[in-house]
């Protein structure tokens, strides 16, 4: 394997959104789905109406650094999501742009201590912590697979592969856990049985991510 | 003067609260009134961004109140909190008031020139008078 396909260039974050995009508008009513059955039945629909406003704004020639594309994109969820999703989405990638200063490319180290900075970004956003039954149940498990696999010698593919499993798995766990935060910390015990919409859709940018970044 | 900023999921919501309050404040004067509040007209959510906006938009040394209905208006408008700057953000107060109740006590006590945390920490008890008329106090 070539040490270039370990680096990441701005064309493949580009490319990483894109699918995300696509992979949250095929599934926008699945994930609005899960919504109703512990939510108020919006998720799917407010992501795919940031991520389609993010889509129009990937080829954007004047965003050409990872710092200024990742800001743009928080910034848009953030006026376009509507829901919590916007400010926690907004917030990530806000934090992950705001963490790879005046870089063109992108490593294993340099990715995941940016999306530490924006996991770090929404817990303080959302004030949940792991067990709560949100997104954060999924990216917790996945960043600390990914710091794992970069310890153990990984490059950067086994490490997203790594994160997606974990996060797949945090997601799936989510099924026992009672709500404590958003609008399905209302229902309580009736909240146990379901997936966390939002831990959902943080697996899918994961899998979008170990699908593209190392393409 | 302090301005004063509501946060709502709904545009109709946020809009109708600011017309009840100024009913009871003078029609000459009062404070600044912004929205932020739902994605346009009819979509129902929040926007961090516009918050900022419309705080710098009643923005003054007085400072601003911001009241939110619930959920995701609150992280929105914390979120405001980091995109205004920390100049202007160290005289904004983001309150736990109710909406209705609050936004009418805090319309009436900028009006007569109350300072911000007073006008915070009032709107915070706003609900006394229903409590204390329900006998629930």
């Amino acid at each position: 394997m070539s040490v270039a396909s370990d680096t990441i260039a701005l064309e493949q974050l580009r490319s990483w959104l894109r699918d995300f995009a696509a992979e949250v508008a095929e599934q926008a009513e699945y994930l609005t789905e899960l919504d109703s059955a512990i939510g108020d039945a919006d998720h799917g629909t407010n992501m795919d109406r940031g991520m389609k406003a993010v889509a129009a704004l990937l080829d954007d020639a004047s965003l050409d650094t990872p710092e200024a594309l990742l800001k743009k994109i928080g910034m848009t969820l953030v006026s376009t999501v509507g829901g919590a999703s916007g400010p926690l989405y907004g917030t990530f990638f806000l934090r992950f742009g705001t963490a790879l200063p005046g870089k063109t490319e992108v490593d294993a180290g340099d990715l995941g201590a940016a999306l530490r900075a924006g996991l770090d970004g929404v817990v303080q956003r959302g004030k949940a912590e792991v067990g709560d039954k949100t997104m954060v149940d999924a990216w917790a498990p996945a960043l600390d697979a990914f710091d794992g696999a970069v310890t153990q010698g990984g490059g950067l593919a086994a490490a997203l592969d790594a994160a997606v499993v974990a996060a797949a798995r945090g997601r799936d766990g989510t099924a026992d856990l009672v709500a404590r935060k958003g609008r399905a910390s209302y229902l309580g015990d009736r909240s146990v049985g379901h997936i966390d919409p939002g831990a959902t859709s943080s697996t899918m940018l994961l899998e979008s991510a170990a699908r593209t970044l190392t393409a | 003067m302090i301005g004063i900023v509501v946060v709502s999921h709904s545009r109709a919501l946020a809009e109708a609260a600011v017309r009840l309050a100024r009913e009871m404040v003078s029609s000459d004067g009062g404070p600044s009134i912004r929205t932020a509040a739902g994605l346009d007209a009819t979509t129902l959510g929040t926007d961090a961004a516009a918050v900022a906006d419309a705080i710098g938009a009643v923005d003054s040394p007085d400072g601003v109140l911001v009241l939110m209905d619930l959920g995701s208006a609150v992280m929105s408008a914390e979120m405001a909190l980091e995109l205004i700057g920390p100049e202007v953000a160290a005289r904004v107060r983001l309150s736990a008031a109710p909406l209705v109740e609050g936004l009418v006590a805090a319309a009436v006590m900028a009006s007569a020139g109350v300072d911000l945390d007073t006008v915070t920490r009032e709107a915070e008890q706003a609900l006394g008078a229903k409590e204390h008329h329900l006998a629930r106090h």
